[in-house]
């Protein structure tokens, strides 16, 4: 009796709400790659702003929000990103498409030296070490001199037209070839935010996604019932490498001219995104594509007013945090209870109606 | 003898780093907050100074006198008012609230004093210098070095001979337990942040008396402080001195074979160090 009343139950994540959402998805997904259709370039520009922005966001509350890995130095995995595609493309000749490709693995691989170092710091200290990590990236790249050292270099001119796809692109559109790489980095970064999104979503539906949200929420418990917490930490730190160094190399695909304070920017690889992420909503995956619209919002309305910009980003930030800590999206959530992109398991029972729910991450 | 006068040197300029890193390892010891806007609050009292001396034509070490009570009622009510209400289990909620405070100042900053480059006079003391056998010695460095090793004196006094001292310990251990006791946990945080505010205004009028400064060089110092800090191992401040030093002497040595290594040398001394000791020389506390 209490056997079939336990077999009659059963774990789930999805709500009706989020398979309609999904529906919605799939719809903006089909309406954003068709954008450059009947989109301004401008426009497909600002896009591919937002985009990267997202992704960035998206790492970045990954390692903070789900794993507990405060970084302020992901601006390394990025500069070492774009670094990589502009080695690649100038010094190796390669197309810049397999440049991105390449700055993803290396940036991957650039996480085994560095998450060693970072990981022997804990807490408030991983942050201060990520930082140091991220300077002795800028400080070395800025000796490259092949690279143009300190005040950095730019892509050969044909590199970007010539790209895998554009003159494709160019010719079935119409479209001169300059727009054609314009179009073609805005589909790659609409891939990769989609991928991304996609991706963290099933991983935190995933068993290790339980595991993970046990080390954040009690170490010792997570490591009591049989979760190694430096393996799932290492394997976010890992991840979010990766997929930053990807956004960086396509970044600067994009931009076309690189130096090392700009690619290893603490403000705009970091300060943003860490903007981004607390005022949409931090541990959630609804958060950062909140976040990202007010903060393009925000930097359009304030855009003529320079550095009051970023202080206004700044106090917004610590009000929220103060105020909100789980920013827009959580005051959203608590009143509605309705999530686009749910990873709390609920218990179904097939015989009562009745769900019983756990705590907010499942 | 230049390697002599490169140790030397980079010794004087470790003082520079402890007087920036004292504060934060005072801080940190007390209420395990990470101040990353501690800084931008150095430059912050820097531009304070530069105002005093311009505004009033008061001497900078007067300038700095008159500053010091200033910032510690804004250390006091930045504690008291902003970042109590984050202190917790979770280190998120500090780190976060004073990154943004870390940007709000510099962009105040920027807003009202522009990008320029600025400097405190220090009239003849800036040239002034000390021979000591085949060293030279800057009279301002040698006054830096000074500083620090009495602001280490003075907080080890304030920390094991005071009662605030005890009461700092005592909150540092338990809070709860120092509660009941009859201390009040949020103004104890407070003093400790103003009085870390006092050692940032001594580090300030070194900063802006020796080299040019401008809004945007806080989070530099920030980094090289934390460095020092976590060097020297959690809650000792002669072993933020020690990390100051080897920071300082690793700059220097690496600017004598390289000017573009300097800051580079100082970052690989540090993740040395970490290799070695992660919890640094002189670990005190168990974190």
């Amino acid at each position: 009796m209490a056997v079939e009343a336990l077999q009659s139950f059963r774990v789930e994540t999805r709500t009706r709400l989020s398979s309609a959402f999904l529906v919605v998805a799939i719809a903006v997904l089909a309406i954003g790659f068709a954008a450059p259709l009947f989109s301004s370039r401008v426009v497909i520009q600002d896009l591919f702003f937002i985009l990267t922005m997202l992704v960035l966001a998206q790492c970045w509350n990954l390692l903070a929000g789900f794993a507990g890995l405060v970084s302020v130095g992901q601006q390394a995995f990025v500069g070492f990103g774009a670094y990589t595609m502009f080695a690649a493309v100038i010094l190796l000749g390669l197309d810049p498409l397999v440049g991105i490709v390449l700055a993803g693995l290396l940036a991957a691989l650039l996480t085994v030296p560095t998450g060693f170092f970072v990981f022997r710091l804990q807490g408030a200290y991983f942050a201060i070490g990520t930082w140091v990590i991220a300077e002795v990236a800028r400080l070395s790249f800025a000796q490259w001199k092949a690279l143009g050292g300190g005040t950095g270099t730019s892509l050969p001119s044909g590199a970007t037209r010539d790209m895998f796809g554009v003159r494709w692109i160019a010719d079935l559109f119409g479209w001169r070839a300059s727009q054609a790489t314009d179009v073609l980095c805005y589909w790659l970064a609409l891939a990769l935010a989609a991928a991304t999104i996609l991706f963290i979503h099933r991983l935190l539906r995933s068993r290790q996604g339980l595991g993970l949200a046990a080390v954040r929420d009690n170490q010792e418990a997570a490591r009591a019932v049989g979760v190694d917490p430096r393996w799932m930490k290492s394997t976010v730190y890992l991840l979010a490498g990766l997929v930053s160094g990807v956004t960086g190399a396509l970044i600067y695909v994009q931009k076309a001219r690189i130096s090392p304070d700009a690619a290893f920017s603490v403000t705009d690889w970091t300060a943003y995104v860490i903007f981004i992420v607390v005022i949409g909503g931090i541990g959630t995956i609804e958060g950062p594509i909140v976040g990202v619209i007010v903060f393009f919002v925000l930097r359009n309305v304030l855009a003529d007013y320079g550095s009051w910009y970023l202080l206004i980003l700044g106090l917004i930030g610590i009000l929220v945090m103060l105020v909100a800590p789980r920013g827009l999206w959580g005051l959203f959530t608590d009143r509605t209870g309705i999530q686009l992109f749910p990873v709390r398991r609920m218990l179904t029972g097939a015989s009562t109606t009745k769900t019983i729910t756990g705590g907010t991450h499942g | 003898m230049m390697w002599l006068d490169t140790i030397v040197q980079g010794i004087l300029l470790g003082g520079l780093y402890a007087l920036f890193a004292a504060g934060l390892s005072l801080v940190f010891g007390i209420m395990r907050l990470v101040n990353l806007a501690h800084g931008d609050l150095i430059v912050l009292a820097a531009f304070l100074i530069l105002v005093l001396v311009t505004a009033l034509g008061l001497n900078p070490f007067v300038a700095a006198l008159v500053a010091i009570p200033v910032m510690f009622a804004l250390g006091f009510a930045l504690q008291y008012l902003v970042l109590n209400r984050t202190l917790g289990p979770d280190i998120l909620p500090p780190l976060l609230v004073t990154f943004g405070l870390s940007i709000v100042i510099q962009n105040a900053l920027l807003e009202r004093f522009s990008a320029d480059s600025r400097r405190v006079s220090a009239g003849a003391l800036e040239t002034a210098s000390l021979q000591l056998g085949p060293i030279n010695i800057g009279t301002m460095p040698l006054l830096t070095f000074l500083s620090a090793i009495a602001v280490i004196v003075g907080l080890n006094l304030i920390f094991y001979r005071t009662s605030l001292g005890r009461a700092f310990r005592a909150t540092s251990d338990d809070r709860v337990t120092a509660g009941l006791m009859g201390i009040r946990p949020d103004r104890i945080f407070a003093i400790a942040t103003g009085l870390a505010m006092v050692v940032v205004t001594i580090a300030a009028l070194y900063l802006g008396t020796r080299a040019n400064f401008d809004p945007t060089i806080g989070p530099a110092r920030l980094v090289y402080a934390f460095e020092a800090v976590i060097i020297g191992g959690l809650g000792s401040f002669w072993g933020t001195l020690a990390g100051g030093i080897i920071i300082g002497v690793a700059q220097t040595a690496g600017a004598s074979i390289n000017p573009e290594w300097q800051i580079l040398a100082g970052h690989i001394a540090f993740l040395l160090v970490l290799l070695a000791r992660p919890r640094g020389l002189f670990p005190r506390a168990v974190d």
